[in-house]
């Protein structure tokens, strides 16, 4: 087995790592999100929803330790690869110029990280561990919204969230390895869409809830 | 049609450092009368003269073809590896890129793997490391072979060209912001997976090559594409997401450990 931690543990073994889980946590996103929709269509659409899949049982516990795995994998990773990148420019530049490559996103990728990572303990607080035994999911997720400090909390950390995937998405299948004339470019564009689209799809929701609070 | 001043006056902002474990530090000198046709090199050689004649150390600095194939030159100006133009060596680079009266700023590649030795000259020999670490095809010795045996097809050997074409300047390095040597190390590892003569040992070489250019002490590529636009030789990430499939394949699928 020591090829396998010689693997993991050198620099693009480590890619690896963030390439698969952080490609992972995109398609836990799609299908948080598609759930979350369903509060435009009301609070009992969403209360349905929360019921339906919290009567997955087992399967829903085995997804979400599967998931607080990838989470560890991808912070302690990603917390790794900062360190060594910080180190290996020991002395930094005094004047640091793009050469047409780097972009907002790519440069903020661990800062936006521990961003996303303060916000998922947040919102976990918020709205997992949380007493639900008087009140409707619905209920709870409204009342928190109405407050506009939550509200704007969770739209910045959203447009954080699609910064971290905006360079994230196509990032991950370089680093796996898929780069090929005939598709990077679509890939690129792709990237920005799905940023886009996990911005505004996470981001409108809490500005929509404090309207109609 | 406005003519082109012929000569300018320009200020450097140049890193001034005695010996590799002496600290350094940044120096004002005044570049006077430089030929907008002079090269960044040739700019330097008549500051030094200037310095040798006032009796002052002068600048230290690598070259050696001035033609932008030997990879020897490099510098960082004005924040950008190899100065302003792309696809151009420093000694490519020409002072027509400059205005009169501007101060340019000029530091040497950036690297814990590349230590500074003195002035702009840094020791890039662990470039030199991970080419012997599999920067190589074993060939036995005896009658040289049919040149037309082994087929290669012209768009499969144009890639191992384009990928050949690095000259080891190490610029790629310095422009990442990781300082990773990835760029560099996947044109070697693409050169010699893309043709025949590379296959045989091509999962020792990848493993070899990657372990080898992690102990030197480079970062890890995040994939921000700074390499591939400071690239002289307009090298691309291809070229690196190929040696990623390479090292997943020696890895996961190959005896070699
Ligand atoms: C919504 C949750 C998240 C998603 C969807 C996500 C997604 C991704 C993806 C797809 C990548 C690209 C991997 C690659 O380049 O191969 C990535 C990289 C990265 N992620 Fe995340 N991530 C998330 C949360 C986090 C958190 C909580 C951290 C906390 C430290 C983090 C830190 C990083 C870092 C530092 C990188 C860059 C690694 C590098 O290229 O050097 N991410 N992320
Ligand atoms: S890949 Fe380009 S920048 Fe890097 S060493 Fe080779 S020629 Fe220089
Ligand atoms: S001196 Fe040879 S490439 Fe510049």
């Amino acid at each position: 087995m020591s090829w396998l931690i010689q693997t993991f543990s050198s620099s693009i073994g480590k890619k690896l790592l963030m390439a698969v889980t952080g490609l992972s946590f995109i398609g836990f996103l799609a299908a948080h999100l598609a759930g979350n929709l369903t509060i435009y269509a009301g609070g009992a659409a969403f209360n349905t929803y929360a019921e339906k899949l919290h009567a997955l049982g087992p399967i829903l516990t085995v997804f979400e330790l599967g998931l607080l795995v990838f989470a560890l994998l991808h912070v302690i990773t990603g917390i790794t690869l900062f360190v060594q990148n910080f180190k290996a420019r020991s002395v930094p530049y005094e004047k640091d110029r793009s050469a047409g490559g780097r972009t907002l996103s790519s440069v903020t990728m661990p800062y936006t990280g521990i961003i996303i990572l303060g916000f998922v303990v947040f919102h976990l607080i918020n709205f997992s561990f949380v007493d639900k035994s008087d009140r409707t999911i619905f209920e709870i997720v409204r009342s928190a919204f109405a407050n506009p400090v939550y509200m704007i909390i969770y739209v910045v950390v959203m447009i954080i969230v699609a910064l971290h995937v905006r360079h994230g998405f196509w990032s991950a299948f370089q680093t796996l390895g898929a780069n090929h004339p005939k598709y990077m470019p679509a890939l690129m564009v792709l990237s920005v869409i799905v940023g886009l689209m996990i911005g505004f799809g996470f981001g409108l929701l809490p500005i929509y809830l404090w309207t109609v609070r | 049609m406005k003519k082109l001043p012929k000569r300018i006056n320009l200020t450097l902002k140049i890193w001034r450092q005695q010996g590799s474990e002496k600290k350094g530090h940044f120096e004002t000198v005044a570049a006077r009368d430089i030929s907008v046709h002079m090269s960044f090199i040739e700019m330097l050689d008549s500051v030094n003269e200037q310095l040798a004649m006032e009796g002052k150390d002068p600048i230290a600095f690598d070259n050696d073809c001035r033609e932008g194939i030997c990879g020897t030159c490099g510098a960082v100006v004005d924040g950008r590896a190899h100065g302003p133009q792309k696809a151009t060596t420093l000694c490519q680079l020409h002072m027509r890129q400059f205005s009169d009266g501007d101060t340019i700023v000029v530091e040497p590649f950036r690297a814990r793997a590349f230590k500074v030795l003195k002035d702009l000259v840094v020791d890039r020999s662990p470039l030199d490391k991970i080419m012997t670490a599999g920067g190589f095809i074993s060939v036995n010795t005896g009658g040289a072979p049919d040149g037309n045996a082994l087929p290669i097809a012209q768009e499969i050997a144009e890639k191992a060209m384009d990928a050949a074409a690095c000259i080891g300047c190490g610029a790629c390095v310095a422009a990442c912001p990781s300082a990773s040597a990835m760029l560099f190390v996947s044109g070697k590892i693409s050169q010699l997976a893309l043709l025949p003569q590379g296959k045989p040992e091509a999962a020792r070489r990848a493993l070899n090559i990657v372990k080898t250019m992690d102990v030197c002490g480079f970062g890890n590529c995040s994939n921000h594409r700074e390499c591939e636009n400071a690239c002289p030789k307009e090298l691309s990430i291809v070229n690196i997401a190929r040696l990623n499939r390479e090292f997943f394949k020696a890895s996961f699928f190959s005896d070699e450990t």
